[in-house]
Order: C-alpha cells, then sequence, then structure tokens
C-alpha cells in the first residue's frame, strides 16, 4: 500500500476529535449549579421569615430527591446539580412545618416518578418538583395547605415538623400535632387564600418583600425577580417565559379588574400572591419541560399565564400555578412541533405558488 | 441597519488571532520532500502524468484536471518522482499522492510564464487560464474556482463579493494578505470582473480586522467599481450565504447557489492568488498558511510550497510545545484533527492550529436539556437539538425530511454553545456520510 516510514513518532499522542475544537464554556453542570446558586438569597430568605422549620422541610426535600437519584439515577447523575434543583424548589413551594417524612416521601416521588422513570435528565416532559408537589397535594390535601403565621417564626416550632411516620411531637406551646391536625392559634391564611375565602387584601409592601403567610420561597416575590434576573442575564433561563407569564396574567387580570373591581382582585396582588413569582421564573423556565424554539416559549408562557388566572378566579383552589405550568408541560411537544424554526432559504409555500405563477 | 452588515444567529468564539495578526508573511524554505495528493480540490481528483523517477521542473504539471469540476495540480518545486501511493490527507483521510523530492540544490526557477498575460483575454480567456492554473478557493473548501465563474446564461450576476471575513479563530491568512499585498487584491478584483461581467464589487471584511479594512480602501483605483465594507465580528460571518445575507441582505434559496442571488463570491486569498498567477505566469503552486495556537513556539504566516508536510511547518515555526495534544488543519471551527504530521499543507489548507491541553480536553458528554442555545446558535435557522436526537436513533432519512440535514454547513455553532457537549455537528456530518452511502449503494444496484 504506501512505502512510507510506519515507525512510531511524537504524533502517537495526538488526539484526534471531531470539529469544531472549541468549546464555550457553558456546561450543563454549570447551568444546574448556577441555578442552585441563585436560588441561595431565597432560601435564607425563607429561613429567615419562618425559622429553623424551613431548614428542615428544605432539607428533607432535598434529601428525598438526592436520595433516590443516587441510587436509582445513572452514575454520578448527582453531579450534574439537577436533582438538587429539584428538592429546593419542590422545599421552596411547601409550607414551614409541613411533615419532615413527607417532605422527603415528596422529593423522592419527584425524581423517581417524575423525571427517572422517564430515563433521567432530558426525558422528563413534567417537571420533577412539580410532579412531587402534585403528588403530595393529592396525598397529603390538609398539610400541604396550612401555613403557620409568618411572625412566629423564630419563638416557635411551626406545626407538626416531626409528625408520624418519624414521631408524633408535642409543640412547645402545648397543642398535640399530628399530620394535618394544626390549632388555629398558629396558622395564618395565605394571601391568595384570604382574598378568595375572606375577601381580603393584602398590602402591596408585604407582598413584594415576603412578610406574610405562604409557602416558603414563595413568598418574596422581589427577591425571587432578582434571582431569576440574574439568570436570565446569563442566558441559563430564557427570558420570554417569565415575562410573557407576567405580561398575560398583567393583562388578564387588569381586564377583570377594570370590569368588576370589587368582584376580581387587581393585577399587581395578582403578579405577587401566591407561587406565581417562584413558578414563572424557577419553574416555568425549566429547559428541559418547556419549548425548546422561542416563539414556542412566548406561546407555552401565555399558556400558564391564563391558566393562573382561571384557576385562581374562577377555580374550586386559591392557587393554580402548580397545574398551569404541569398542564403547559404537557403541550410542549406539540408547540415544539409547531413552531419549528423557518430555516434560511426556504421559500414559504404561498410565495412559491406566487414563483410559478409569476 | 444592523442586520445589513450581519446574519442573524450565529457564535462568538474567542478570536485569538494576536498570535499571529501582527506577524509579516515569510517565505518558508523548501522541504526535502513535498507530497501533492491527486484530490486537493472538490469535484474529481485529478488525472495522474508522472511515474516514478520523472524529473519535475517548479511549476511543471504532475497531475490533468479529470473534467469540468477539477483542476490541474503543479509541482511546486524542481525534484524527482520517488513514489505514488496512499499518503494521509490533511483532511484526516488518505489519498493517493505524488511524492516528490526536492532536488537540493537546484535554484527552484520555475520554466517560463504557462499562464498567458491577461490584457489580450476575454473572459473566457480569463477562466481558461484560472483552470490552466489550477486555482481552488482558499478559505477551506477548495471549490474550483474557474466553475463559479461560468454562471449559466440566464443568470445574471450583479455583485461579485470578495470574502474577507475570515471568521475562523486563530487564522489570519486572509488578514495578513489584505495588509501586505492591497494593490494584488484589487488587481484580482479587476480580472474577476471582467471575467464575471459585474460592474459592482464588494470587500466584505471582519470589523476585527481595522488596519486591513483601512489599507484596502487607501488602495483601491478610483476607476473600479467597488467598496470595502465592516462587518459584524460574528462566526461563521465567512459562510458564503452568510456574507451574502449581510451584504445583499438576500438569502440564497436552500439546494441553490449564491448565482441564483446574482452574486459571485470569492476568498480575497483566491482573488490575490489569480492575480499572482497573472502577474508571475506560475500556476497555484504556493499558498500563504497561518501556523499558530498556543501549542507552537513561533506562530506566524508563512508562503508555503504547496504540498510540504505539516511537520515541516511546524519545524520552519519553532516546533511544538510537550503539551500538545491536537494539531488541526484549518481554523478550529471546522478544521480536522491530524493523526499523522505527515500529511501536506494543500491548496485547501488555510491553517495549521495547534492546540494544548489546556483547550482540548476530553469532555463529558450530558443528555439534552432542550435549552434551546443551538436553536439561538444556528445561522441557517435549523433545529440541531432535534436533528441531534433523531441521529442518536440513526433516523437519517427522518433528519431530511422533518429537520432540512441538507441545509446544514457543518459549521459547528451548534456544538460549539451546546452546555451538555452533544458533538452535534459530528452527528450530522456521520448522518450526510450515511446517506451519501445509501445512495451510491441504491446507485450501484
Amino acid at each position: 500500500m504506501s512505502d512510507r516510514d510506519m515507525t512510531l513518532s511524537p504524533e502517537e499522542r495526538l488526539l484526534l476529535t471531531a470539529s469544531p475544537h472549541l468549546k464555550s464554556p457553558d456546561s450543563t453542570p454549570k447551568i444546574m449549579w448556577n441555578v442552585v446558586g441563585s436560588l441561595v438569597p431565597i432560601v435564607l430568605v425563607a429561613v429567615y421569615y419562618f425559622g429553623p422549620s424551613a431548614i428542615l422541610v428544605m432539607a428533607a426535600a432535598i434529601l428525598g430527591a438526592l436520595a433516590v437519584e443516587y441510587l436509582f439515577g445513572p452514575k454520578r447523575s448527582l453531579w450534574d446539580g439537577s436533582a438538587a434543583i429539584t428538592g429546593i424548589l419542590l422545599g421552596l413551594c411547601l409550607p414551614a412545618g409541613f411533615p419532615l417524612w413527607m417532605a422527603f416521601l415528596g422529593g423522592a416521588f419527584g425524581i423517581g416518578f417524575g423525571k427517572l422513570v422517564f430515563g433521567g435528565l432530558g426525558q422528563n416532559p413534567f417537571n420533577p418538583a412539580l410532579v412531587g408537589r402534585a403528588f403530595l397535594q393529592a396525598a397529603f390535601p390538609t398539610a400541604i395547605t396550612t401555613w403557620p403565621r409568618p411572625d412566629l417564626a423564630w419563638s416557635a416550632w411551626r406545626g407538626p415538623n416531626f409528625s408520624f411516620p418519624l414521631l408524633t411531637g408535642e409543640a412547645p406551646d402545648g397543642i398535640t400535632l399530628r399530620t394535618g391536625e394544626v390549632a388555629d392559634g398558629i396558622t395564618e391564611a395565605t394571601p391568595l387564600g384570604a382574598w378568595k375565602f375572606d375577601g381580603e387584601l393584602t398590602e402591596t409592601f408585604g407582598l413584594v418583600i415576603g412578610n406574610t403567610g405562604g409557602s416558603l420561597g414563595e413568598t418574596a416575590g422581589l427577591l425571587i425577580l432578582l434571582c431569576g434576573g440574574y439568570l436570565a442575564v446569563r442566558r441559563y433561563l430564557n427570558w420570554r417565559i417569565p415575562v410573557g407569564i407576567f405580561a398575560t396574567v398583567f393583562v388578564f387580570s387588569e381586564i377583570l379588574y377594570l370590569i368588576n373591581g370589587e368582584a376580581f382582585p387587581p393585577p399587581f396582588f395578582m403578579l405577587f400572591s401566591g407561587g406565581l413569582m417562584l413558578g414563572a421564573m424557577y419553574m416555568a423556565t425549566d429547559m428541559v419541560t418547556s419549548p425548546v424554539t422561542n416563539l414556542g416559549s412566548w406561546i407555552f408562557a401565555v399558556g400558564i399565564g391564563l391558566i393562573v388566572v382561571l384557576v385562581r378566579v374562577w377555580g374550586g383552589l386559591p392557587e393554580g400555578v402548580m397545574y398551569a405550568i404541569l398542564i403547559m408541560n404537557a403541550f410542549v411537544p406539540f408547540i415544539d412541533r409547531a413552531t419549528q424554526p423557518k430555516v434560511f432559504g426556504h421559500i414559504p409555500p404561498e410565495e412559491k405558488a406566487e414563483e410559478a405563477t409569476a | 441597519m444592523w442586520d445589513k452588515l450581519s446574519f442573524s444567529h450565529g457564535v462568538h468564539p474567542p478570536e485569538h488571532k494576536d498570535r499571529s495578526s501582527g506577524v509579516p508573511i515569510r517565505r518558508m524554505p523548501f522541504p526535502e520532500e513535498i507530497v501533492l495528493p491527486l484530490r486537493q480540490h472538490a469535484g474529481k481528483p485529478a488525472r495522474l502524468l508522472v511515474k516514478v523517477g520523472d524529473r519535475v521542473e517548479r511549476g511543471d504539471k504532475v497531475a490533468e484536471a479529470d473534467g469540468f469540476v477539477s483542476v490541474p495540480i503543479h509541482s511546486s518545486a524542481a525534484g524527482e518522482v520517488v513514489g505514488i501511493g496512499w499518503w494521509p490527507h490533511p483532511d484526516g483521510s488518505m489519498a493517493e499522492a505524488v511524492r516528490i523530492k526536492v532536488e537540493k540544490f537546484s535554484p527552484q526557477i520555475p520554466r517560463p510564464r504557462v499562464i498567458p498575460r491577461w490584457e489580450g483575454l476575454d473572459p473566457q480567456g480569463v477562466v481558461a487560464a484560472v483552470q490552466k492554473g489550477g486555482v481552488v478557493g482558499l478559505g477551506g473548501a477548495a471549490f474550483p474556482t474557474h466553475v463559479k465563474l461560468l454562471p449559466p446564461k440566464d443568470t445574471p450576476i450583479e455583485v461579485l463579493l470578495i470574502n474577507g471575513a475570515e471568521c475562523e479563530p486563530f487564522l489570519t491568512t486572509d488578514h495578513r494578505t489584505m495588509v501586505e499585498y492591497p494593490d494584488r487584491v484589487w488587481f484580482g478584483v479587476r480580472i474577476m470582473m471582467k471575467a464575471l461581467d459585474v460592474s459592482r464589487a464588494v470587500v466584505g471584511i471582519e470589523k476585527n480586522k481595522p488596519d486591513a479594512i483601512e489599507i484596502l480602501e487607501k488602495a483601491k483605483p478610483g476607476d473600479l467599481n467597488a467598496k470595502v465594507i465592516g462587518l459584524t465580528v460574528k462566526y461563521p460571518q465567512g459562510a458564503e450565504k452568510m456574507l451574502i445575507k449581510a451584504v445583499t441582505g438576500r438569502e440564497v434559496p436552500s439546494g441553490k447557489l449564491p448565482m441564483h442571488v446574482g452574486a459571485v463570491v470569492q476568498n480575497v486569498g483566491t482573488i490575490a492568488c489569480i492575480a499572482e498567477i497573472f502577474e508571475t505566469g506560475l500556476p497555484l503552486i504556493e499558498r500563504v498558511v497561518t501556523v499558530t495556537g498556543p501549542g507552537v513556539n513561533k506562530p506566524g504566516n508563512l508562503i508555503v510550497p504547496v504540498g510540504a508536510k505539516i511537520k515541516d511547518l511546524l519545524k520552519f515555526c519553532g516546533g511544538i510545545k510537550d503539551n500538545v495534544t491536537e494539531v488541526l488543519s484549518g481554523g478550529p471551527m471546522m478544521g480536522a484533527a491530524q493523526p499523522d504530521l505527515d500529511a501536506p499543507a494543500t491548496k485547501g489548507v488555510t491553517g495549521i492550529v495547534v492546540l494544548t491541553d489546556k483547550e482540548s480536553r476530553p469532555r463529558t458528554v450530558y443528555p439534552c436539556i432542550s435549552c434551546g442555545h443551538c436553536l439561538d446558535a444556528c445561522p441557517m435557522f435549523l433545529n440541531p437539538s432535534l436533528m441531534g436526537k433523531l441521529s442518536q436513533t440513526a433516523q437519517y432519512q427522518e433528519m431530511t425530511e422533518r429537520a432540512n440535514l441538507w441545509d446544514c454547513m457543518l459549521c459547528g455553532a451548534c456544538s460549539y454553545v451546546c452546555p451538555s457537549n452533544i458533538p452535534l455537528s459530528q452527528m450530522f456530518g456521520m448522518a450526510k456520510y450515511q446517506l451519501g452511502r445509501i445512495r451510491r449503494k441504491e446507485d450501484a444496484a
């Protein structure tokens, strides 16, 4: 064949990789750990508002998520950070005082049945944190809608953190607490619940800084905006999704408010109450379960915004962010298929017809 | 306004051009041996004219154009044919090649003019001379230049675009050519405009080469209807379709050629090469190659005899460092990693980029997380995410039907941005190759 010298040379150590040989510094673990990092301030504020109980609930949810990812996930998949995000997000949308074993179970269910059964990272159709939360909401409807008062943060244990099956605890103030059974004295309705069932509007300032009842990480609207904004600037989340959701919720509820200011809440209240901020910034923008095209992202966002307002205003539940996102998650494959980009140099069919007749 | 000077999407890899952009072009001495693959251009390989033992002068034909989309190959040095056989090719494959032992003490004086003077030639004559000179696109694709100069009668050409974008990181051959030989560039433009019978020429240069823009502008002959424009610095600005979009705003239809939107694109190095062959009367036997990268000791821009081995180029540039991991022919975005430094620098080799373990390291591939960054990067507006998923299950036919695989030009922008390190453009190249194999099999059956 060839008569050239085939003796070994320093070239033996040359790598052979396909082009391109340069790579942008972004990587999937880097994105995931950045999301985790951006959640840290929200976690700290949750601890500030809700006390040691917040740490316990979030830790239980994270532990559940990590344990299942470690046991059943692909090798070393713990280090890509995605299971940690699921655990933190789930923890953030649980109330303080939530039984720890339930939080653990929620995290485990979210990762196991929300993600790993589909094949792990990148394959799941639904946001695993929300799958975990939906499971908890279905299994323990009372516990998950029992929100302790934020002003008792550091002075008292918040509800039945250590309830069965771990143990039946006695709260410091002497009230025996079992699962889902909480004395009136230490609970408080969330702003959405107060509006829905009692017709009360929470003051704006409290909503923005988070000094209200609610799930651990959902109350501090302004902080969530800032942390999510950091990710959007780094291009670790698609800004079109939160912007689309906020715009839709604002416009829809503004229309309703203009029609009947008595029956419907003002748009600003809609934006900053409940889990909308956290959901729009961190859960709807989950890359895996949101559309891959930009046009699709807009459609996805508008759909979420519409469902949120519909559920909140006319639904039986005070809050609809979780269901809105899960429902739109289900539409993502269709949205993606319908919003394929227009390929460079491809003439749309109508112009082609014109060309043919011309 | 901004989109007039660029295209949509694309990526911004670090430029890495400082190493060699200020180093003047130097002539490399003749190596001991040159290797001339018969396939140095897109199209049909050239037909062999010599046999072992033959003596050739510098500029002598060693292989003849085989058909229309083919060009002859000339010896870049005087010497003796010592072997004909398979040899590593800088695209990473093997190819049939002529090896010529360079005569040590030869003055390397070429035979007198083989390319006629251009003054007396009509457009057909110019085109014929370009083919005779073995000229191919020097931007990397090595498409025979004369083919581009013969558009069918019913497609009028309005504008000649000269591609000085040089969007590949590291490479500076076009940059140095424009800075050092502006008059030659304009002379080439004049010849091309005559051959194509066009009235307008535009030189597009990325704005990261302000000196080239200034010098070309200053050297422009007053009677030439040409202008120099600065383009947004973005990869792949130098892709033919992207350049046309940036300068004229037109999109070349899928599966069509630039001439269908009234444009012909020539790389600025090719233009200078055409000017040179008419000036000197010698065919294309040498070209400018950038030898650069963190792994090479003395980066620079060399005039290289076509067929000089990569290792001789590296030796002339001070050798390579100990921590070298990859040697590329071409730029880092589309160039091929070399398994063997005996491969020659052919007509299509724009540069030799030497990377070290700091730049190239094994990367873990993660699952696709549908982040959509590849869609935002793809200059052709394809969906690399979908194509990648289809190709993982070898659904090559679906890739063409549902995802327009054939519009992909393998620029590598998607692989560059992919946070999961999925080798997308490699997968698409593989899919194209497999489809080609299936087609050939069907044709044969």
